[in-house]
């Protein structure tokens, strides 16, 4: 009884990645082309799929296939999706058509208005069927069900990124590409090790996720697999201190690869955190909470001050991420309903929200030909539309009400303070410090605002044109998902919230989701 | 002690079914001005003055709708929608304390809509103006409208995000663009106070919604119950620019004239004073440390803003001490519980009205001087803008307490009040009062009489009609709105269903000893500014002034205090940390491979090339292996 | 009785390594190398007698075998390595380091 609908899924990308890779030489444009009608395919199937999800059979994971692979070791290629990986497969697929239409001169070699060359020409047709392969390992990553398949596309997912950073990136490419690389194989290798102990600690002969849940009792096993996996999740989310890779890949990576991996590569992290560290070990989940939480607090804060004081447009934007994904790992680890629906709203919304000021800041880096703040100034004045969107997308990362960011990092925060999973005020306390990011995130965003558009119009700046039709094709739609869903975020949270339910149940934390409500009910 | 009644589930139809639409008009003539851009040039201005005008149409209507009925049927729940599934639904409270800032936001709003046509009919982006006023028509209604904080709070946001956006319209002018970015950062910290506040009560209640908040408040502990409004009382301080928040509104002047008079002086900046009445059941009771804080950060700002008032050569920035220090008063009254809170409502909605009759008039004065705001280059502007002077002269007289025009009564009322709860914080008032009078004396005096002073390119003449009728009608309300709500009662009352009443009605006194001591002192300062600024020559260069001159015209130093305590050591801590960031954890990393390549590095010199070394090294590593072999014994 | 056969395989092996570590020469390490060899085919042989089965002499064809090969590549590339340096000197290639 497989459901075909994630195998497609799977196969439409990498048969359009193959396509894409065997075109003749000089084709550039089909390739774009087919590029993007292939993204579209696979969102326009993800969609139909997620609005049958509802609908659809099966207890936790929907649409699950699952097929033999290694049958001597029990590897399965499993794969089926519950409320937590549906909004995420969704994502990817909603970013990667945008994302290909963005970088869609990229690879051509980006010029300046005034006739420099930012990036040298490369071969396009490898960029975009890197970006489709890409986004067939983001589709797996999250709708494995198998632990063995998971770790196979958790690392997989590195290698189509380690080429757009590091042959299509900026100046420090390597660097950043070998550092991003090196961080991501070390804690995939301590994940290795961790899979393989539970393989054998568990004794089930098998990797199948839902048949390990619950499968090591023992408090002492169960933290050190905990360990492995947990390491291998914060590196990628990134949580501080291990986040440095990220402002230096991301700075360096194009735009769109950039929001890729912000937006989406980073989220497994997150996601892995949620699915595999609370489920598979629950006992040491809970008794690590609290180091766990002070490091994201430390995120949040330690996120947001150094992204105030960065100097390239690119890399503040990467630490607001860090400042972000701090509040969703407290979300995740507050161990109440609201924070982890919260924190799995947060998934999503920040890959609206800072996918849109990548790729405005993108915009406005390919009109200038530099990253730098210090370069821009007026940019206002003779680049409205551009400015327009900027600024939504920059208020989306200060969580502005009525903008999507916002319901999520309120959920996470007040699910923190009100969650009683750990007994102590402490996760009080974490809340209320984290809510400081409040004003640190105005100061970042604000400021960095006031010096690229705002003042009098700088000379260089002068040249600017608005955006064309296809970078408002790029940016409307992300700006229309992060208003949308920040007045009506019910469509994801009805998704969300049994998913995160069954998770808590997992888990077995004791207050349920109406007894964090207190005693008021 | 009256409570107030409960609030009941809107189910009829009529007006107050649709009251959402007094939000979807403006917001949907922002979303037209801002989406279609340069192509509404032409007659945006038109949709942004006819979506506010509807706006206020529906707020009438469902005002007679809710005036039909009964005191206990006066509190209409409207729902919307499912916001966040098990936490909050979106919904409508209308009540009269709604229903009465949904009036001033619409009526005032449309006025100041009518008046930008005119006063902004020079510039290129006068559509992105009207998107923007339009946008915060929205968002204050959904900030008094809405039936429970979270709904309360997004229109609190987006109120900050207008004013940002009008305070920064100008943004080509990097002080207008710091000011928009101080408004907005200032605020914020408010919001930390307002948010934690939301995590204590959903933590405790469960709940954002006024009616099971005001049910379960009474349940709570006290200390609890303190906290949730000291908090609350800080979001009310950054938004309406009190003590110790009120650095960004002096700064806020950067705005075209319009946004400082609809949102710097009559809307925005009530909206603390709105939070801490709809918040009664955490400010409850009187006395409780919570409330007494209000009070005395209401008397503190009030004295704070007068003594700026002073001080300030530029007339926006003396309009704006005086929109403090009037928010000062407001805040008292509301510090005061339900004997208060009627007079804190009626001085906003009368502050309101001559406010922004004043702010508007200012505008018409710079619009026909230049756009000129010195007061030492006005003088003798009666003669060339004789509408002008009038209002503002209605204005003023309002403002300083003249007998028998609005501010006289509500002012009056909060005084009397407080001297009755706190003789301290009351006479603190009554001195406020005085200093008021000299202020706004000097601010006449400096404009409208004595010589002129003007640069040489000046032309003042009367603005034209459309900003001229607004004007008239915002002083037509400011001389008789006062009495209107006062006398009798009649404010307390309408209102007794939401906010409460005390016991017994309050009667109001002509000639009780806070009253007259406070007209003396207006009168005393009003001849005291006569000496100083009507009768002698106003120098047309600031004097150096004595210490406490500089003290006001430092703004009390609070920006300097801001400067040294927050921002240079935020400077700093940001500095060190990108510095940690980059030599330290970054350094460790990088450290480590140093470390590792440059290992690697040395051990590759074993590798000499000579052959017989390598032998050497395979016969002694044999050797090793041998020994070993036969040291742990048979194989 | 086999002991001689040992002790004599022994000391030849050490004059093979000896050789190996201090001469320079190539084709007299390449000599002593084969000394090695042949030490060690001896051990072979004298082994399978003691033991009296067959699979030591067998290795012992094996290694002969290998070490007629070795001989063949290696004189192969000492020739080589004269003609391009005229040096046969082991010390003299020492290019392949670091």
């Amino acid at each position: 009884m497989s459901s075909l609908w994630l195998p497609i899924l799977l196969a439409v990308p990498v048969l359009g990645a193959v396509v894409v890779a065997l075109l003749p030489k000089g084709a550039d444009q089909v390739a774009k082309q087919v590029t993007l009608a292939v993204s579209l395919v696979v969102l326009a199937l993800t969609l139909v799929m997620a609005f049958q999800f509802p609908s659809a059979k099966g207890d936790r994971f929907k649409f699950a296939a699952v097929y033999d692979w290694i049958p001597s070791f029990g590897v399965h290629f499993g794969v089926g999706v519950d409320g937590i990986a549906l909004v995420l497969v969704v994502l990817s697929a909603v970013l990667v058509p945008i994302v290909v239409l963005a970088s869609w001169h990229d690879a051509d070699g980006v010029r300046t208005a005034d006739g420099t060359l930012i990036t040298p020409k490369r071969s396009v047709k490898t960029y975009f069927s890197l970006l489709l392969v890409l986004e067939a390992m983001m589709i797996g990553v999250f709708a494995a069900t198998d632990i063995f398949l998971f770790y196979v596309f958790f690392e997989a997912m590195l290698i189509p990124m380690y080429f757009m950073i590091g042959s299509y990136g900026g100046a420090q490419r390597s660097y950043a590409a070998v550092k991003f690389l090196l961080y991501s194989l070390f804690g995939g290798l301590l994940m290795l090790v961790a899979v393989i102990g539970l393989y054998v600690v568990a004794g089930k002969s098998t990797f199948m996720f839902p048949e390990l849940v619950g499968a090591i009792q023992d408090p002492a096993t169960q933290k050190w697999l905990f360990a492995g996996f947990f390491i291998a999740f914060a590196i990628k989310a990134p949580l501080w201190p291990v986040h440095t890779w990220l402002p230096d890949a991301a700075a360096q990576a194009p735009a769109g690869a950039a929001v890729l991996l912000v937006g989406v590569l980073d989220k497994v992290g997150t996601f892995g955190m949620l699915r595999f560290c609370l489920e598979l070990f629950p006992d040491a989940a809970k008794a690590f909470t609290m180091p766990i939480v002070v490091l994201a607090v430390i995120s949040i804060i330690y996120g947001a001050i150094v992204a105030i004081g960065q100097s390239d447009m690119k890399r503040l934007i990467a630490y607001t991420s860090i400042s972000h994904f701090g509040f969703i790992v407290m979300g995740v680890f507050a161990m109440s309903q609201v924070a982890q629906s919260g924190a799995t709203l947060y998934m999503v919304n920040h890959g609206f929200a800072t996918g849109a000021l990548f790729l405005a800041a993108g915009f406005l880096i390919a009109r200038r030909g530099s990253p730098h703040i210090a370069d821009y100034g007026g940019a206002q004045k003779v680049a409205p539309l551009l400015a327009g969107f900027f600024l939504v997308a920059g208020l989306a990362g200060l969580s502005l009400p009525g903008l999507s960011s916002f319901v999520s990092e309120f959920m996470v925060m007040t699910g923190t303070y009100a969650s009683k999973a750990h007994g102590s005020g402490a996760l009080t306390v974490a809340a209320v410090v984290s809510a400081l990011a409040v004003i640190l995130a105005a100061v970042y965003i604000l400021w960095m605002v006031q010096r690229v558009l705002n003042g009098p119009t700088a000379e260089p700046v002068k040249a600017f044109k608005d955006l064309s039709a296809r970078e408002i094709v790029v940016l409307a739609p992300l700006v229309a998902l992060i208003i949308g869903f920040g007045f009506f975020p019910k469509p994801l949270l009805d998704v969300i919230n049994p998913a995160v339910n069954q998770t808590l149940v997992n888990v077995k934390v004791d207050n349920p989701a109406i007894a964090e409500k207190g005693a008021g009910q | 002690m009256e409570s107030p009644v409960e609030i009941v589930q809107h189910t009829a139809g009529g007006v107050i079914g649709v009251s959402w639409l007094m939000i979807a008009f403006p917001l949907l003539g922002a979303a037209i001005l801002l989406i279609l851009g340069r192509k509404t040039d032409r007659w945006g201005h038109l949709l942004g003055v006819a979506m506010s005008l509807a706006s206020f149409v529906v707020a009438v209507l469902a005002f007679f709708e809710l005036l039909g009925l009964s005191a206990e049927q006066r509190r209409q729940a409207v729902h919307l929608y499912e916001f966040i599934p098990g936490m909050a639904d979106m919904g409508l409270l209308i009540d009269p304390l709604s229903i009465s800032f949904a009036l001033l936001i619409t009526g005032v709003g449309s006025l100041i809509h009518i008046y930008s046509i005119g006063y902004m009919s020079h510039d290129p982006d006068r559509r992105r103006f009207f998107s923007y006023l339009n946008l915060f028509v929205a968002a204050m209604l959904l900030l008094v409208l809405a039936d429970n904080y979270l709904g309360l709070f997004i229109g609190w946001e987006g109120v900050g995000l207008a004013s940002y956006l009008l305070i920064g319209f100008w943004q080509f002018k990097p002080s207008a663009a710091v000011a928009a970015k101080k408004a907005f950062v200032v605020n914020r910290v408010g919001d930390f106070g307002l948010l934690v506040g939301m995590f204590i009560m959903w933590s405790a209640t469960g709940t954002f919604a006024f009616a099971e908040l005001s049910e379960k408040a009474g349940g709570l502990s006290q200390p609890m119950v303190t906290a949730i409004g000291l908090l609350l009382l800080l979001g009310a301080c950054g938004k309406s620019a009190q003590l110790p928040l009120q650095s960004w509104l002096l700064d806020a002047m950067e705005g075209p004239t319009p946004v400082s008079a609809l949102i710097h002086a009559a809307t925005m900046v009530t909206a603390g004073v709105y939070l801490v009445v709809r918040s009664g059941a955490f400010f409850f009771p009187e006395g409780s440390p919570q409330a007494l804080a209000v009070a005395i950060v209401g008397a503190a700002t009030l004295l704070a803003g007068a003594i700026i008032g002073c001080a300030k050569d530029d007339i926006k920035k003396g309009l704006a001490g005086s929109t403090m220090s009037q928010i000062g008063y407001m805040m008292l009254g509301a510090g005061l519980g339900p004997a208060g809170y009627a007079f804190a409502i009626g001085h906003l909605i009368t502050h309101g009205f001559f406010k922004a009759d004043m702010f508007l008039g200012a505008g018409s004065v710079m619009h026909g001087m230049n756009d000129e705001v010195d007061m030492r280059k006005y003088g003798a502007l009666r003669k060339y803008m004789p509408i002008t002077f009038v209002t503002f002269m209605v204005g003023y007289l309002a403002i300083i307490g003249f007998p028998l025009l609005s501010g006289y009564f509500t002012k009056d009322g909060i005084i009397e009040t407080a001297v009755e709860h706190n003789q301290v914080l009351g006479w603190l008032a009554v001195i406020g009062a005085g200093i008021t009078g000299f202020y706004m004396s000097r601010m006449i005096f400096m404009t409208f009489f004595g010589e002129k002073r003007w640069a040489e390119d000046a032309h003042p003449h009367e603005s034209p009609t459309v900003m001229t009728v607004p004007l008239i009608i915002l002083s037509i309300g400011s001389i008789f709105l006062g009495g209107y709500l006062i006398l009798s009662n009649r404010l307390m009352l309408w209102l007794a269903p939401a906010v409460g009443r005390p016991e017994e009605l309050p009667q109001f006194h002509f000639a009780s000893t806070p009253g007259l001591a406070t007209l003396a002192l207006v009168a005393v300062g009003a001849a005291y500014a006569w000496m100083k600024y009507g009768r002698a020559e106003v120098p047309a260069v600031q004097p150096r002034g004595s210490f406490l001159t500089t003290f006001a015209r430092r703004d009390l130093y609070g920006d300097a205090l801001n400067e040294s305590l927050f921002m240079r050591p935020g400077q700093w801590l940001t500095r060190i940390a990108v510095f940690f960031d980059n030599r330290g954890i970054d350094g460790v990393v990088n450290g480590l491979a140093a470390g590792i390549g440059g290992t690697s590095g040395r051990l590759r010199r074993i590798q000499t090339g000579f052959a017989r070394t390598y032998a050497l090294s395979i016969l002694i590593g044999a050797a090793l292996l041998t020994g070993a072999l036969l040291l742990v014994g048979n194989i | 009785m086999t002991a001689h056969y040992l002790v004599l395989s022994g000391l030849l092996f050490a004059i093979g390594a000896m050789g190996v570590l201090i001469r320079r020469n190539a084709i007299v390490v390449f000599m002593c190398v084969e000394l090695m060899l042949n030490a060690c085919n001896l051990a072979f042989v004298t082994f399978a007698r003691q033991n009296g089965n067959l699979e030591g002499q067998i290795i012992a064809f094996f290694v002969m075998v290998v070490a007629a090969a070795e001989v063949v590549v290696g004189l192969a590339i000492i020739v080589t390595i004269f003609r391009t340096r005229r040096s046969a000197s082991v010390d003299d290639a020492n290019l392949l380091k670091y």
